[in-house]
């Protein structure tokens, strides 16, 4: 494997600056590492839905241009990045995972997407996920799998398992993701990688296909802290398009990043929460989730036990609000403007193409949603239901409210369990929906929160991830955590988690 | 098929019947962009030509509030003496439509921006007032064009066209309580508040309020009862898009249910048509129960606070109210009750005003605007605004006829010049060569040609028949075309035969 692909975001950032290497060879050092391992939805990691590798190399040669021209760079400018299939490009298809959007060029960029362009970063291409961003597998993509880089027959997490994948297959340094009840955090923990889920409204929500609109949240993906927090501040701040976006100063994530790479977390208060671990957590997950405790009371936090009393309610009033809201923001794909139509042949009404459109086009879990939702919302219903599920996401919110009042942060496993093996929960939706039980309060809530390698758990070897959660606006707080403990990982494991995984060298066919 | 069957008379209908109104208003309004997003509004764009991510609803865009579109709403409710929510929010109102590119209309539900009020209207001399339950925001949907079919309904055509020019544009929905009044007067109630409303959103300056271009459309719900007992069931008459169709809509609607009523028949809810060239309705939709539009909070937007600040502002820039406007002007115009009623029943308060301010007297404007103009304007079907006359039009010819320089039959053909488009009221003087001839070395020579052609007339006028005069006058507008200056002609005609 070439160094480059090895290489941090920052590393790779400042050679491109200093003209050690330039932005067209990181470029095409990752576009190699794709075509050696990434293969297809039968064998390889197949973290990519599509591939845009001239897209890529003219953005790399632009960069290139921009420093022969004596033009300041970005703090990321030439940094590779793959971008989750949920964010509009107006130069790339975007499937959202869906075979009722497949091949739709969208006709403009997001501002996260234009935001990356302005900062020079490069994009590769587009990610692959579970369709419209449910699942927490990416077996529900319409595409095929994604396989975990430490064991391809496991799962990569989801929704956003491809970006988590193609970090972990040294595919791209950077990648994005978007987070709607734990889709950058679980797939991060099962992977070993960063994964952060800004708070709401920190990161602008413009160009991105809305799964459940009140809960979905953009987030850098990376595979060191530093590198999460650079592209952090790239796509943060507020969007005069995006009326949840925040209109206030983005918290100086960078600086907190390094703070906490100097390894003091002194004055520091840490809360674990008591609802979140006993049973139905794997062994080894708490074992790791327990060192990371104890590892935070020697860089010299105050750890006390917290309690969340709502958290327990937080998985079913998700599945109520997440249906309800996807039950109308999927009702645009109707076959009339864009994306697939089916039956369309002159003898059916408007109505019926649109019903066979909508049949045939969403997956399993899309419609399973979109009836729940449906459900939830009728007339009769929406109090027990829609209204009943907003209530305690207020005393959820009050629950977070009270904890921040005591400590900094909250931590947990970011996941009950590693990953599972692809197959293993793809009939019980519910075992399925367990994964995120961790991740759900913060997207209920609103409030920041992370996931960080914290080992490998000792029954099977895959990685572990410790959630941090933060206050609203408080996003550097997950970062000082993250720094802090990935350094003193670091002089433990001698390196990031992932050097221990495999090297996956000759695997795509 | 068409089904005739006898109606009872108005009068027959509410002998028995007392109906109960409640109408439903959507203003267009006249923003410069979109209710979420930066379109133009600008009325006959090509086709899809005023459309971006946010009205198509393409995958991923947001709606962003404009907050012009809410500072209207704000001054609407004012207007109609509302209170204006501390806090209200947008809902989704979920349907299948393809002219709805999200399939769901962004509107206001349960939190409308302003509720309870009231606004005041004159029908037949007694003023009632209407009590307004809500005025709320919400977008319109794009247009279907059903191409094949007979009737340009969507019933028989073969394909349908989607124009999304429409989609977005900001509506305000501004919905009565039921509607309580003697029932002689409802019919005419209805169009008055219409009428009040269109003229109070006009003076707000929000919008044009132009019912043939469906910037104003009216829903008009209709119910009888028997005096004492409980509401009736209603149906809900769709897009009656004038005022003179308001009021026969509504008689129409109190005629229909009365004859299913008295023949033991049941109302069904439901949508009706109303049908301007037969004056009827015809069923449209039935609703067999309320349709489910599981509304619910629109969570792409944040709630909105308006300031008591920006509301207490805004109440400072509120026009004077159409009914004080009208009662002062009347009293500057020195209009009888009756002549101020029929300026307000032609819509043409506005007009009379402009035309009085450029300079002309207010009863020459009335005559104009409720005449010749309204004539034309009738036959064309158009509204008197856009007959092709100005204000200052108007007032130019009646300073024409005050400076003597046309008299009423030249001015008449001026006016109608004008109206075929010809110029303005100088240029069609120039070019249909319209001067009155007034001079008397010219009007002299044809009052001596009169003279000298009618003798029997001349000597019975020396022997002081003054009536025999006409005739004289008569064979001088035959020579002159009409463009004799008639008074003056008489001046003469007398300055010679009786000196
Ligand atoms: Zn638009």
């Amino acid at each position: 494997m070439n160094s480059l692909t090895r290489a941090r975001a920052s590393e790779l950032a400042a050679a491109v600056r200093d003209g050690e290497v330039s932005a067209v060879e990181v470029t095409q050092a990752h576009l190699d590492r794709i075509a050696a391992v990434d293969g297809t939805a039968e064998a390889g990691v197949h973290a990519f839905l599509h591939l845009d590798a001239d897209g890529a190399l003219a953005a790399a040669a632009a960069v290139d241009e921009k420093r022969a021209a004596g033009e300041e760079l970005g703090l990321l400018a030439g940094v590779p990045l793959a971008l989750k299939d949920v964010i509009v490009t107006s130069d790339m298809p975007t499937t959202v995972g869906s075979k009722l959007l497949e091949g739709w060029q969208p006709p403009y960029d997001a501002t996260i997407t234009r935001r990356l362009r302005e900062a020079g970063i490069v994009i590769l291409g587009k990610t692959n996920l579970d369709e419209f961003a449910m699942g927490s597998s990416t077996e529900n993509s319409a595409y095929g799998v994604t396989r975990n880089p430490w064991d391809l027959t496991r799962i990569p997490g989801g929704s956003g398992g491809g970006s988590a994948a193609a970090l972990a297959a040294f595919e791209a340094p950077l990648a994005i993701g978007t987070d709607t009840g734990g889709s950058i955090r679980q797939p991060a923990a099962v992977t070993g990688t960063v994964g952060v889920k800004p708070t709401y409204g920190g990161v602008s929500r413009y160009g991105l296909v809305a799964c459940a609109s009140s809960l979905d949240q953009a987030g850098p993906c990376a595979r060191t802290v530093l590198d999460a927090a650079l592209l952090h501040t790239v796509i943060a701040g507020h969007d005069p398009l995006d009326s949840t976006s925040i209109d206030q100063p983005v918290p100086d994530v960078v600086a907190a990043a390094r703070r906490g790479a100097e390894g003091d977390l002194s004055g520091l208060r840490v809360g674990v929460v008591k609802e979140l671990g006993g049973e139905g957590y794997q062994a080894g997950v708490e074992a790791r989730f327990n060192d990371a405790v104890a590892l935070l009371s020697k860089l010299g936090a105050e750890v006390v036990e917290v309690s969340c009393p709502h958290f327990k309610y937080g998985l079913p009033a998700y599945y109520l609000i997440l249906p309800s809201e996807v039950s109308s923001n999927l009702a645009r794909f109707d076959a009339m403007r864009y994306g697939l139509r089916v039956g369309d042949d002159g003898s059916r009404s408007a109505e019926e193409v649109m019903s066979l459109t909508r049949g045939q086009g969403f997956g399993a879990e899309a419609k399973r949603r979109i009836m729940l939702g449906t459900y939830a919302l009728s007339s009769g219903y929406y109090d027990a239901y829609y209204g009943q599920a907003q209530k305690v996401r207020t005393l959820i919110a009050r629950d977070f409210e009270a904890a921040f009042a005591q400590v900094d942060v909250l931590v947990s496993p970011t996941t009950p369990t590693t990953a599972f093996p692809i197959g293993e929960k793809v009939d019980d939706p519910l075992a399925m929906y367990m994964n995120d039980l961790c991740t759900i309060p913060s997207n209920l809530a609103g409030n920041a929160s992370a996931s960080f390698p914290a080992g490998l758990a000792d029954e099977d070897g895959l990685p572990v991830g410790l959630h941090v959660m933060a206050p609203v606006m408080a996003d550097d707080r997950l970062y000082l955590v993250g720094a802090a403990v990935e350094a003193a990982y670091a002089a433990q494991w001698g390196g990031t988690l992932l050097e221990q995984a495999p090297a996956l060298e000759g695997i795509a066919p | 098929m068409t089904v005739t069957t006898a109606l009872p008379s108005f009068d027959e209908a509410i002998a028995t019947y007392e109906p109960v109104m409640g109408m439903e208003v959507h203003v267009e309004l006249g923003t410069a962009t979109k209710m979420f997003c930066g379109c133009s509004t600008e009325f006959g764009g090509e086709p899809n030509s005023q459309v971006c991510p946010v009205c198509l609803g393409l995958p991923g865009s947001l709606p962003v509030v404009n907050r012009t579109a809410v500072e209207s709403a704000i001054r609407i409710g004012l207007a109609l003496n509302c209170s204006i929510a501390e806090w209200c929010r947008f809902a989704r109102k979920n349907y299948f439509y393809p002219d709805m590119p999200k399939n769901f209309q962004t509107s206001q539900y349960d939190e409308p921006i302003a509720f309870d009020g009231w606004l005041d209207v004159t029908a037949d001399g007694e003023t009632y007032r209407i009590e307004i339950e809500r005025a709320h925001m919400e977008e319109d949907t794009g247009k279907s064009l059903h191409v094949g079919g007979a009737t340009g309904r969507i019933h028989g055509a073969s394909h349908s066209l989607l124009d999304y020019n429409r989609s977005g544009i900001p509506l305000i929905e501004i919905v009565t309580k039921p509607i309580y009044v003697p029932r002689e007067v409802a019919p005419a109630v209805a169009k008055a508040y219409v009428t009040e409303l269109r003229e109070l959103i006009r003076a707000l300056g929000v919008s044009e309020a132009r019912m043939e271009l469906g910037q104003l459309r009216c829903d008009a719900n209709v119910s009888l009862r028997l005096p004492g007992d409980p509401l009736g069931t209603r149906t809900e008459t769709k897009n009656v898009n004038s005022l003179r169709s308001v009021e026969r809509a509504v008689t129409h609607e109190i005629r229909r249910q009365a004859a299913v009523l008295s023949s033991g028949g049941t109302i069904i809810q439901e949508t009706r048509h109303w049908h301007e060239d037969t004056g009827e309705t015809t069923a449209g939709r039935v609703k067999e129960e309320a349709e489910d539009y599981r509304y619910f909070p629109e969570p792409d937007l944040v709630p909105m606070a308006p300031s008591r600040e920006w509301v207490d502002g805004l109440r400072g820039t509120l026009p004077e109210p159409p009914a004080a406007r009208r009662a002062r002007l009347q009293a500057d115009w020195g209009f009888t009750d009756l002549e101020m009623r029929d300026v307000v029943n032609a819509g043409a308060v506005a007009l009379v005003a402009a035309t009085v301010d450029a300079g002309a007297s207010a009863g020459g404007a009335k005559k104009w605007w409720l005449g010749e103009v309204a004539r034309v304007a009738n036959e064309r079907g158009v509204a008197l605004e856009d007959a092709g006359i100005s204000a200052a039009d108007v007032a130019r010819v009646e300073e024409l006829i005050a400076a003597g320089s046309l008299n009423d039959k030249l001015a008449r053909q001026v006016v109608e010049g004008v109206l075929a488009g010809e110029g303005t009221p100088d240029e069609v003087v120039a070019a249909r060569g319209l001067v009155l001839v007034n001079d008397d070395a010219a009007l002299g020579a044809a009052v001596d040609d009169a003279i000298a052609a009618q003798p029997d007339v001349a000597e019975k006028i020396r022997g002081g028949n003054l009536g025999a005069v006409g005739a004289l006058i008569g064979a001088i507008m035959k020579t002159t075309k009409g463009q004799a200056d008639a008074k003056r002609a008489r001046e003469l005609i007398l300055e010679r035969l009786q000196s």
